[in-house]
């Protein structure tokens, strides 16, 4: 693995007196598939938004370095631009600015270009047939009265149009019926397929990973990665849980 | 219209701020303060009929007899003694050719888009400038129709519509209605008188732009509209000031009159700049199956008391309400508005949204009255607050008064704080902080902004992204 698009280094982050990432270490390489594994509060979602600079989490210690530049104390918005991508878990409802404002706005913040709607519509027709996605749908309010599924399509439409080096999917298949599930990972297919882009898959199930070549994969319990692998260690997560590696924690405590 | 809804381009901060210096001297301005000499000086420059005359000392008589009110923002920092009741350039004729009015009165509203907006839009246009209207126009097409829009003094002079001016003239806001009521009535100048006569209707909007540019003045124009049985109208006023360290006081007064089966849209856009006191009186009465729409976006001023009111008069009247308003750093922002429930199966809906940033106050006040004779009526109120920040404030004041069993109401309000993982969420997709936030609280004011004309929209969408960006410092 070469690690040089993303590099986290011994990070520690949490919030007021309560550490929750204890020294995280991790490195994805350019156009790589990894998954990272872990119980309820592990701090996969935290691990993910403090890659993306959330305000809400304080780096006490360590690096992120992105295309090997330090971003450790960017805000969300130049991160972003660096070419990251978070899927959030629960996509944020804005009434009053619809799907199609949003991603306008969007990308025309990412790449500093004014975008005509017609020029948006046309960068956004093949997307929206390769996710089912009626145009109706581009006039709602953001998120707002969207089913799970719904939310989650319209996630990945702005992966497919904002087109990052990586994108963080943060269980992007919870809550999801099969359908849906095929529809997203098809999305995820397509980026792959179109610009190459590397992903950090969270999940608790493989239904989404049947669709992705995966690289390596990653196993974190309170605050640490305990265990890396490849694809296999997905197979062993999901037939033996996290018991051994919770025993392992608390072995490590006593 | 979607698209550029949210769309927000970068403006000009400068673009209501500039003065027109050269201006200034050009003016002829009335003595400061209020005298019985001063007011009959005003009739004289007007040469008033005698019914105004004496309306405007009777006026005069009863402001003097009114306290201010005591239970609002103060406005101790209002000083009637320091205020010019009456300001007008030297060259004051009323204008139907746009080339005609004097150059630096045309810079300034060139400046500010009109009369460009005509050309592109609207049916009519007025423009006033300190005391006087300088431009009036409407498209013949509209005027064949028979439909008046002209400035209510020139109106008022016309044997065709002195009698219905007499008839209409302060009785919906009589001047003992308040104290800066009865100051309305003794010095009110300049305005608009529209007449939408028996079922027509006007499809494109008509529209009246005020500008006050004098320093320490005062406007006071009077806006009265008759539309009749039947008839449709859709009329937009838009305010600005530039900004001086002394106060200038608004008082102006809207009466709007709405027969049966018809409908009156009014739309605001008011950017007052924040020396302003604005202190505002709206009403409509709408008869049997008349239909008032109130559109109003609140952003300037220092002290506002704005609280538009809808007298549902006839079986069936319906009285809509939708509204924004931004207080920010150093505004007091107090508005609402007052419905009054006088016929059976009458309708009012209010859809308000209060915003708040820096040391800004937002209080929204309603007022639903449902008369006993009013069976069968519904009201539902929403209104919505947003603080931006931990400084800002907002309060909610609702009153109902009901005095029948037979109605249907329903209030419902919701103070907030803009959430961080709003914030987070955009920042996520590239766009910076201010851009987060004014995207989301352009989103918040969509229940105005999707009833505005295109322009309009876009016009309030920079007024909040130059607030938003001045939050950012």
């Amino acid at each position: 693995m070469t690690g040089n698009l993303l590099k986290v280094e011994g990070l520690h982050a949490g919030v007021e007196n309560k550490e929750i990432l204890r020294g995280v270490d991790l490195n994805i390489g350019a156009g790589e598939v990894h998954v990272l594994m872990g119980p309820n509060g592990s701090g996969k979602s935290t691990l993910a938004t403090t890659i993306m600079g959330d305000p809400r989490f304080e780096i006490t210690s360590g690096k992120i370095y992105f295309e090997g530049e330090d971003i450790t104390s960017l805000s969300t918005d130049k991160i972003a631009k660096k070419g990251l991508f978070y899927s959030f878990q629960n996509p944020i409802e804005v009434p009053g600015v619809t799907l199609r404002n949003f991603i306008r706005g969007t990308m025309e913040a990412v790449t500093g270009k004014r975008v005509t709607p017609f020029k948006l519509m046309k960068m956004l027709k093949e997307p929206m047939e390769v996710l089912g996605i009626d145009e109706a749908y581009l006039d709602r309010d953001l998120n707002v009265g969207f089913s799970g599924g719904e939310k989650k399509k319209a996630e990945i439409l702005q992966l497919l149009m904002l087109e990052p080096k990586l994108a963080i999917l943060d269980e992007t298949d919870s809550g999801l019926d099969v359908d849906a599930v095929q529809v997203v990972s098809k999305g995820i297919r397509e980026y792959r397929n179109k610009v190459n882009g590397a992903i950090i898959v969270i999940t608790h199930n493989t239904k989404i990973l049947s669709a992705l070549e995966v690289d390596a994969a990653h196993v974190i319990v309170d605050g640490n990665i305990v265990d890396n692998g490849d694809a296999s260690l997905v197979e062993k997560v999901n037939s033996q849980g996290f018991e051994t590696y919770l025993n392992m924690e608390k072995g490590k405590d006593l | 219209m979607a698209q550029e809804k949210a769309k927000i381009a970068d403006i000009d901060r400068t673009l209501y701020d500039f003065r027109n210096e050269e201006n200034e001297s050009n003016t002829y301005r009335l003595d400061e303060g209020l005298t019985p000499q001063i007011v009959e000086q005003i009739s004289k420059e007007k040469n008033d009929p005698d019914w105004m005359r004496e309306f405007r000392q009777k006026s005069l008589k009863i402001y003097n007899e009114i306290d201010v009110p005591n239970w609002g923002p103060s406005i101790d920092g209002l000083d009637i003694e320091h205020i010019a009741t009456y300001v007008k350039p030297k060259d004051n004729k009323m204008h139907a050719d746009w080339d005609d009015v004097p150059e630096e009165i045309k810079d300034t509203f060139d400046r500010l888009g009109i009369p460009e907006a005509e050309r592109e839009s609207l049916a009519g246009v007025g423009a006033q400038y300190d005391s006087e209207l300088v431009y009036h126009n409407v498209q013949k097409g509209v005027a064949d129709l028979g439909v008046v829009y002209s400035d209510l003094e020139s109106a008022m002079h016309k044997e065709e519509y002195s009698d219905m001016i007499k008839e209409h003239f302060m009785k919906l806001v009589p001047p003992t209605d308040h104290k800066f009521a009865a100051l309305h009535g003794a010095v009110w100048s300049g305005g608009s008188f529209v007449y939408v006569p028996k079922g027509v209707s006007v499809t494109i909007p008509l529209q009246s732009y005020f500008r006050l540019n004098a320093p320490g003045a005062g406007q006071f124009e009077h806006t009265l509209i008759i539309v009749e049985e039947g008839a449709y109208l859709h009329f937009i006023e838009g305010c600005s000031a530039p900004k001086y360290n002394v106060a200038n006081l608004h008082a102006g007064c809207v009466e709007l009159y709405v027969g049966k089966n018809a409908t009156l849209r009014y739309s605001t856009i008011e950017n007052w700049s924040k020396n302003m006191y604005n202190l505002n009186t709206k009403r409509a009465i709408c008869e049997e199956g008349g239909k008032i729409e109130w559109i109003s976006g609140s952003f300037g001023s220092h002290i506002s008391y704005l609280y538009p009111m809808s007298i549902l008069n006839g079986d069936g009247a319906r009285s809509e309400f939708t509204s924004v308003t931004f207080a920010g750093n150093g505004q007091n922002l107090d508005t609402g508005c007052k419905v009054v429930h006088n016929a059976p199966r009458t309708t009012s809906y209010i859809n308000t949204r209060s915003i708040s940033k820096g040391n800004g106050i937002s209080t929204f006040r309603s007022a639903v009255v449902v008369n006993s004779n009013a069976k069968g009526s519904k009201s539902a109120v929403s209104c919505q607050s947003l603080m931006l920040d931990k400084e800002s404030r907002s309060d909610t004041i609702p009153a109902m008064d009901i005095r029948t069993d037979d109605a249907d109401i329903g209030h419902e309000a919701k103070i907030g704080r803009i959430s961080d993982e709003a914030v987070f969420y955009l920042m996520s997709r590239g766009m910076s902080e201010e851009e987060a936030k004014a995207l989301i609280v352009s989103g918040f004011a969509d229940n105005v902004g999707k009833e505005l004309p295109l322009e309009y929209a876009v016009e309030m969408n920079n007024l909040i992204r130059v607030e938003m960006v001045g939050a950012m410092g």
